[in-house]
């Protein structure tokens, strides 16, 4: 016997869907309001207006808020008492081929050599999904569908263990680089520790964190990020970032993985909660 | 300033921008991302005719989410993408044919000097798919749609599309490169 079925995956994979695409989380867009009232450049000002109007448009007519509708990710965190009979993975992406007709979404997942475009979000290995147990009979599901512009700027470095001042050098020397092509003002999620792949999986949940949760050290790459003076679309400003989330895991002693993922603007991410403790 | 130019664009329209003007476009434009670039320049390579005008065109960088309603195209979500993946095909894009404005965001390396004289690149704000997609007032035609939605060249009508920030302007000027100088001296300053 299942506590949850196989159709309401479905329905609840196209439901947040839907709100991701449309609708961008509020502390997301208050931090944009709050760098439009702080920004000093009038070309700057007019870039967070048009994204402010823009994010408007687009929850008044539920239609996505950027044509890069994004490469789909999914954080599922399962209940260690829930039953369930059907298999997970295949109802996510039951859920995304059906959601990108109807919301609509842009087909955007090719085959990386070939670049055949297989007309609806899914492929090998793609979306996504990442599962995690958590306590209850509840499953969560959390999509954050990441648009490759930010992606394209994202950087990993192995680092030597006694190089731990370089990191912010290492951060910032990425948002350098990026200028104005991630769409900034960004959100700058940073993995410290872990492995290889870990780091990159911790800068990527990072990314889901508040907007202004934010610690010191945190606070303080944000602060030298803005003195960079990128800006909006990298048209000058004093908004280059809107946040920076650090995320850390203990490493091997000879190794020091940092990554960098770099988000833009549209931090857009949503959950549902299914299950019998609802 | 603020310029509101029609297309086709004329050579004049381009020369007086300068750099942070700010402008509005309403007529057609055609767009390209990676594919189709690549896709002109081999036709154009093997003497073929190309299946549109790029005579005073405007290019946009974009990839639209498209919805195909009661027969018709209609545009849902079509904001800029990345302009510097086109950088290194832009030079004999330009070489080849009378293309005189570029739209896309982020910017693009090393083009000054091809754009010199003879097109201009403008700024479209990253992310606004909705915004943009309010100033598409009609999809006359897709051409090449056998490289997949995002990369197929769309022909659009526009009224008032914008607003679009010279970013790098037919005399040689370029705000990004200019932005990012500065943010180079700072970022050599910190510590």
């Amino acid at each position: 016997m299942s506590d949850i079925s196989y159709d309401d995956v479905v329905a609840a994979t196209m439901d947040i869907l839907k709100s991701a695409e449309t609708v961008l989380p509020r502390d997301v867009v208050d931090s944009l309001e709050a760098a439009k009232q702080r920004e000093s450049s009038p070309v700057a000002r007019a870039q967070l207006e048009s994204i402010l109007r823009n994010i408007d448009i687009a929850a008044r007519n539920g239609i996505p808020m950027c044509q890069d509708t994004g490469i789909l990710v999914f954080f599922v965190e399962i209940g260690r008492e829930t039953r369930i009979d059907f298999n997970l993975e295949d109802a996510i992406v039951e859920g995304v081929r059906q959601a990108t007709g109807s919301i609509p979404l842009r087909p955007n997942a090719v085959d990386p050599l070939d670049r055949h475009n297989s007309g609806d979000n899914t492929g090998e290995g793609i979306p996504d999904i990442r599962y995690e147990f958590m306590d209850g009979k509840n499953i969560r599901i959390t999509v954050a569908p990441k648009g490759a512009g930010s992606e394209n700027m994202s950087a990993l470095r192995m680092l030597n263990p006694t190089e731990t001042e370089d990191i912010r050098r290492f951060i910032l020397e990425t948002v350098l680089k990026a200028g104005g092509k991630p769409c900034p003002p960004i959100i700058v999620g940073v993995g410290i520790g872990g492995s290889f792949d870990k780091a990159a999986r911790l800068a990527k949940s990072a990314l889901l964190e508040d907007t202004d949760d934010m610690d010191d050290f945190e606070r303080s790459i944000l602060d030298d990020i803005n003195s960079l003076g990128i800006g909006p679309m990298g048209l000058g400003g004093d908004t280059t970032a809107l946040a920076v989330h650090v995320k850390k895991a203990f490493c091997h002693t000879a190794s020091l993985p940092v990554a960098v993922n770099i988000q833009c603007w549209a931090n857009r991410h949503a959950s549902v909660t299914l299950g019998a403790d609802e | 300033m603020e310029y509101h130019l029609s297309t086709p664009l004329q050579m004049e329209d381009i020369l007086r921008l300068n750099i942070c003007d700010v402008v509005y476009i309403t007529g057609t434009i055609l767009t390209a991302r990676d594919e189709a670039h690549a896709r002109i320049l081999e036709m154009t390579q093997k003497g073929e005719k190309l299946p549109f005008d790029l005579e005073g065109a405007v290019i946009y960088h974009c990839g639209p989410l498209m919805q195909k309603r009661e027969g018709r195209w209609k545009a849902i979500a079509a904001g800029p993408t990345t302009s510097s993946r086109m950088s290194a095909m832009t030079p004999q894009l330009l070489e080849k044919h009378n293309v005189l404005a570029l739209i896309g965001k982020g910017g693009m390396t090393n083009v000054t000097g091809s754009l010199r004289n003879r097109c201009v690149y403008l700024a479209f704000t990253g992310g606004c798919g909705a915004l943009a997609a309010g100033n598409i007032k009609n999809v006359r035609e897709v051409h090449w749609p056998d490289l997949g939605m995002p990369e197929a060249v769309w022909e659009l009508e526009v009224e008032n599309f914008g607003p679009l920030i010279v970013g790098i302007d037919a005399k040689g000027n370029d705000l990004f490169s200019e932005i990012e100088e500065k943010a180079a001296k700072v970022f050599s300053g910190l510590r």
